[in-house]
């Protein structure tokens, strides 16, 4: 498989009156076109750090990001993002909502529209397409946002822990859901959160995450075969792979509170 | 307060106490319940305090318990009214105020919120101008009016102004409390999209303004109207606020009554129109 984001020695450091914090190492990582790749990590290492760096949102201190062997360090536009809030426009409807990429890029509004419509009755919209954001429930609102995130026709989409503020049923319904859009738009996804089971569910890799610094501690592959049904979480490959997760987030853990 | 402390130290002893002994059993204390008239009442009781007034105005000054010369009598102010649309220049009037209010305050809360949101643009300049509004802000705007008529002359365009220098900083203010509101992770979903910055401007900045820009239409129409009063008061030729002055200084003072009534009816009609446009706006714009 082709690589299709690198990030070349990335790392941040910001100065601060105690001299410089360093928020992320110089770390590499190569993401594979078509992959679903999850970063694991408790908060401050980096993550939301990482994807700003690779949106072209945040300048890093050093290192490259390469797009397709572009460096596209600082440029914006490559890839579509989603943060952990939605991000509806209230003034808009969910169609024009999920056009928002297509129509900042230049394309006329009627054929975004037409683009879109069919998309958003096969993804579980259908019946909203003319409503406002505030009549739609949490797990709708994110369906929005991702779909809009989708439809900004970019290769690679990063997801900040979109199902984060949903409760455990809505959140099981989107992992299937996210699954299904993924299998059909063949994108390669970035995946962060904080849930090892949602990563190990929908990923083929993790990369575990440490902090103070920032930093990969480790990089799992997932070879479980896919579709996965639900039961498979429960399986001793998944636990097994769990446990480790678990494993390195702990170890991490004493860094922290020694720091 | 020591009274509505009273009972619930008593109530929390008593909770403390229960296990001890037998509770001893509370006062059983119902929610307050507040009934409504029916609405025709409530215009009634209006209505009759109005007529009891009135009355009670008449009533006073024929037995001589108020001075007629210096409060007048609804009779007297009741003619004078008549007069005053057939005979007088009530309309010229009105009309008069009425346009250097409109003007003003559309002029003044365009440019207000203009200013407002032209602060998104650069922080730099933002902080530059920081100060100046503030001065401009806390001056008491109706202190610069004789000037203002000094410069622009005795019609219109003085009054109009005053209404302007009163609204543009309310507007500008609030416009701006809208800008430093805005979620920076808006701008940052719009910049992920590959957005400009006049992008983010007409399709993220200037929607979310909007509410803001709204919220101040009520308080400007106030503002204009008075502006343009107090211009008149000083100098002109025509306008309510000339009347009033006019009248006042030649003790007319059934007069003064009939143009601070009419005044008054037009203030509520402004207002009652600014308020409706204020909920198509809000319809409309989905907020």
């Amino acid at each position: 498989m082709p690589v299709k984001v690198q990030l070349d020695r990335i790392g941040m450091a910001f100065a601060t009156p105690g001299g410089t914090f360093r928020a992320v190492a110089p770390l590499d990582l190569a993401i594979e076109t078509g992959r679903f790749v999850s970063l694991v990590g408790p908060s401050g290492c980096g993550k939301s750090t990482l994807f700003n760096v690779i949106a072209g949102l945040l300048q890093p201190t050093e290192g490259r990001v390469l797009i397709d062997d572009e460096d596209a360090t600082g440029t914006i536009g490559r890839v579509g993002y989603m943060l952990q809030k939605d991000l509806l426009l209230p003034w808009r409807t969910v169609l024009d909502n999920v056009i928002l990429g297509m129509e900042i890029q230049g394309k006329p509004l009627k054929q975004a529209r037409e683009r879109a419509l069919p998309l958003l009755r096969k993804y579980g919209l259908a019946g909203f397409e003319h409503l406002y954001p505030n009549s739609l429930s949490g797990g709708m609102r994110q369906r929005a946002a991702l779909l809009r995130t989708l439809l900004f026709d970019t290769d690679v989409i990063l997801l900040d822990e979109p199902f984060g503020a949903l409760d455990a049923q809505t959140k099981s319904q989107m992992q299937e859901w996210l699954m299904q859009l993924w299998s059909d738009f063949r994108k390669t996804v970035v995946f962060v959160t904080h849930d090892v089971d949602e990563a190990i569910y929908l990923s083929d890799e993790i990369h575990v995450m440490g902090t103070r610094p920032g930093r990969i501690l480790e990089t799992i592959q997932i070879p479980i075969a896919r579709p996965r049904p639900r039961a498979v979480t429960l399986s001793p490959d998944f636990t097994a792979i769990k446990e480790r997760c678990l494993q390195l987030l702990t170890a991490d853990r004493p860094a922290l509170e020694a720091a | 307060m020591a009274i509505q402390d009273a009972p619930r130290s008593t109530e929390l002893t008593g909770l403390a106490m229960a296990p001890a002994k037998a509770a001893t059993p509370k006062p059983a204390r119902r929610l307050p319940v507040q009934k409504d008239w029916p609405s025709w009442a409530i215009i009634a009781v209006q209505v009759l305090i109005l007529v009891g007034i009135i009355a009670g105005w008449e009533a006073a000054a024929r037995a001589g318990m108020v001075d007629a010369f210096f409060w007048s009598q609804p009779s007297a102010i009741w003619k004078t009214l008549i007069i005053f649309f057939t005979e007088g220049d009530a309309w010229v009037d009105i009309g008069f105020t009425f346009r250097s209010t409109i003007l003003g305050f559309i002029f003044g809360t365009t440019a207000g919120s203009l200013i407002g949101l032209s602060f998104w643009w650069s922080r730099n300049y933002a902080a530059v101008a920081q100060p100046y509004i503030i001065c401009f802000e806390s001056m008491p705007k109706l202190a610069l009016a004789p000037l203002i008529i000094l410069v622009f002359g005795l019609g219109l365009t003085s009054k109009v102004v005053i209404a302007f220098a009163l609204t543009v900083v309310v507007s500008t203010l609030t416009t701006f409390a809208g800008v430093k509101a805005l979620d920076p992770d808006g701008e940052k979903l719009f910049y992920s999209l590959g957005a400009s910055r006049w992008q983010v401007f007409r399709k993220l900045v200037m929607p979310s303004c909007v509410p803001w820009i709204i919220s101040v239409l009520r308080v400007n129409i106030g503002l204009a109207l008075t502006g343009a009063i107090v211009g008149e008061f000083i100098s002109s030729q025509h306008g309510l606020g000339r009347t009033i002055f006019y009248a006042g200084s030649t003790y007319e003072i059934s007069l003064v009554w009939v143009a601070v009534f009419v005044l008054s009816t037009l203030a509520v009609i402004m207002y009652a129109v600014v308020s409706w446009l204020e909920n198509v706006l809000r319809k409309g714009t989905r907020q």
